[in-house]
């Protein structure tokens, strides 16, 4: 059996504005190694939360998360940061490009910011990543010069660029036409496969999470399936 | 944390709005050069309007003062406790104003180490005998070399040769004032009458110009052997002792140590010249709240521009948090752009203000009561530029201090549920 690499004890979450509302009602869940996993439920149900939380982006929450064996709660920015840093990419629908910086120094800072190799390696592994998506002609343009389609691929390689153990993606499809989001989705799967990374990624498109490994059903701030 | 990264952020942030930044680095410019201009024409101003009087006032000034004797007679009859003693209408009694003891006053001077140097005077009242006018004035005795060399006396000479003073007998250089009220050039003889009844005829070698009018009107130099025959005095009379200190801050107790020690009467620069002190100190004050005010506007600039840049850049923020930039490197990064934008500005204002005082110090500046002054006065003092300096960066810090902080604290999530 695989390693563990994110573990759910029975989190709960509530937003208190203007009145309480449970969103999370005890989600427990486990991901391990290698799965490709996605999560599907309705608008409003919860699904974007549980995203935040488990990417240690929300800390407000109550329940147990352990991603690489290791408890998050209670840990301290510098020190969640490291772990979104070092164990955790993540793509979103919205690209999040900066305009400031080339496609390349884009899918470099996380490396940069890690600092596990010279800033010529970061480099030379961005490449990499870029031709993996099949842009690498685009690195040295900036993120405003391309398409919604390669800004999300650009997207996808600036979560691959520290070899994350877990990908995580909010409807990273969802801005992205039929034959861009195949593409994406034969990416991930390839990722899954090939480099034995997790996936966790939230979709609305019921023939993306169909050809996913494992579907988690979500309503009404519970999984049902 | 990654301090070239760090940089690298900061960088391309404020190259993206680079107009903006250049407006509020101008800013800090334009601050520092006034500051430091204002600065150094100020303290120019300043050691001018001082030089005016204390230049040639002694630190510390030795003389005998007319007053009636602390020890009254009745004071040596034996006390009773029950008793005190009531005297009025005390009058002096006929007394000479010389320094009896000079001679050993001075080598005791020469001695001390706090002491730059002394140099002796007689001051004398005197009748400048014009046809049947006489008109009151004073003479100063002066020794030349010593007067030259402590209180300058050589750069208020404004024609003639002051050494003349020494090496021509019976000479005598007369106040500006007083040489054009009896219409005297040099070369010519005057008769001084001294308040004993006795003449000389002494010869005029030079003017004077101390720039304060009452002075030039009634007062003029001899040398001390010249005074002394005038007075009919002996060769060791004199009655002033003017003493330059090292460091004039140790005047009003030294010239209590003196009073006591010589048996004389003793004045200080300090007790002598209180108003020129204030206005100084106020004079300095203007422009360092001047000047501090000026940054603080600018720091408000700084302020601003990083306000704009954070609301702008939220998204970037965001998403450099949630790909593992701690709140710390937020702050690092903008920061840094503050202070970046204070460094440059500040050293700009560094070069312009000293640009721009070099210019004011060539500017011509004429005027009858200052022969030494050509141009506006200036002062270059490293002090000033160091203190620009670190007020640049102080301010740009705190300017940067609190939007960099808000910064830090964005929470990413509310940045992209926001999308
Ligand atoms: N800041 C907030 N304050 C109060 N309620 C909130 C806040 N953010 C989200 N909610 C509520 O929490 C619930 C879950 O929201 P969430 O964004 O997780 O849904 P979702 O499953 O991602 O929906 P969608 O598929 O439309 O993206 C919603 O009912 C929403 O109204
Ligand atoms: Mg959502």
């Amino acid at each position: 059996m695989s390693a563990i690499v994110l573990e759910a004890k029975h989190i709960n979450k509530s937003f208190h504005d203007p009145i309480t509302i449970p969103v999370l009602k005890d989600i427990s869940f486990q991901l391990r190694e290698s799965e490709f996993v996605s999560i599907i439920g309705k608008s409003g149900c919860g699904k974007s939360t549980l995203l935040y939380i488990l990417s240690t982006m929300d800390t407000d929450f109550e329940g147990e998360l352990l991603i690489n064996n290791q408890s998050v709660v209670g840990e301290t920015d510098a020190a969640l940061a490291l772990i979104r840093n070092q164990h955790i990419g993540f793509v979103f629908q919205f690209h999040y490009l900066l305009n400031e910086f080339s496609v390349l120094k884009n899918v470099m800072l996380p490396g940069l910011k890690l600092g596990q190799y010279s800033a010529a390696e970061v480099e030379h592994r961005a490449y990499e990543k870029l031709r993996i998506l099949g842009i690498e002609k685009e690195a040295l343009k900036k993120p405003n010069q391309l398409s919604g389609g390669q800004k999300q691929r650009v997207a996808i390689a600036r979560a691959l660029i520290n070899d994350p153990l877990l990908i995580m993606g909010d409807e990273p499809t969802g801005n992205l036409d039929k034959k861009n989001s195949a593409i994406v989705f034969d990416i991930f799967k390839e990722l899954a496969a090939s480099y034995k990374q997790t996936l966790l990624i939230v979709t609305h498109d019921n023939e993306f999470a169909a050809n996913t490994q494992r579907i988690i059903e979500m309503e009404d701030g519970k999984i049902i399936n | 944390m990654k301090y070239k990264l760090i940089a690298d952020i900061a960088k391309s942030l404020l190259l993206a709005r680079w107009k903006q930044t250049l407006i509020a680095a101008v800013g800090v410019t334009f601050s520092i050069t006034m500051f430091i201009t204002l600065l150094s024409f100020m303290s120019g101003l300043n050691n001018m309007l001082d030089g005016l009087i204390l230049n040639r006032t002694p630190h510390i000034r030795l003389y005998k003062d007319i007053k009636p004797n602390a020890q009254q007679p009745i004071t040596l009859a034996k006390k009773r406790d029950t008793t005190y003693n009531f005297i009025h209408s005390i009058k002096p009694k006929r007394e000479r104003i010389e320094l009896f003891n000079s001679a050993t006053i001075i080598s005791a001077l020469k001695e001390d180490k706090r002491v730059l140097g002394v140099a002796p005077k007689i001051a004398t009242q005197i009748f400048y005998n014009v046809g049947v006018m006489n008109i009151t004035g004073v003479i100063n005795g002066i020794d030349i070399e010593a007067e030259s060399k402590l209180f300058f006396f050589k750069d208020y000479v404004v024609a003639g040769n002051f050494m003349d003073l020494k090496n021509v007998t019976n000479s005598i250089i007369l106040g500006k004032g007083v040489a054009d009220k009896l219409m005297l050039n040099i070369g010519d003889v005057i008769q001084v009458t001294t308040n004993k009844g006795e003449q000389l005829p002494l010869k005029v070698v030079g003017y004077f110009q101390s720039g304060l009018l009452d002075i030039d009107k009634s007062q003029s130099y001899c040398s001390i052997a010249t005074t002394q025959k005038l007075l009919g005095e002996a060769n060791n009379y004199i009655t002033d002792l003017q003493i330059k200190l090292k460091d004039v801050a140790l005047a009003p107790p030294m010239a209590k140590e003196m009073q006591e020690k010589f048996g004389v009467d003793a004045i200080d620069v300090q007790t002598a010249n209180a108003q020129f002190e204030t206005g100084s100190s106020i004079r300095s004050l203007i422009s360092y709240a001047v000047g501090i005010t000026l940054l603080i506007v600018a720091g408000f600039g700084i302020y601003n521009i990083l306000n704009m840049m954070i609301y702008e850049k939220m998204d970037s923020i965001a998403i450099l948090k949630a790909t593992g930039f701690s709140g710390n490197d937020v702050h690092a990064i903008f920061i840094s752009i503050a202070l970046s934008i204070g460094i440059v500005g500040g050293a700009g204002g560094l070069l312009l203000g000293f640009g721009l005082s070099s210019i004011i110090d060539q500017i011509p500046f004429n005027t009858a009561s200052l022969p030494t002054v050509k141009t506006y006065p200036i002062i270059y003092n490293p002090t000033f530029y160091i203190i620009a300096t670190i007020f640049s960066v102080v301010t740009t810090y705190f300017a940067g201090f609190f939007p960099s902080r808000k910064a830090s604290k964005i929470d990413p999530v509310i940045i992209i549920r926001g999308k």
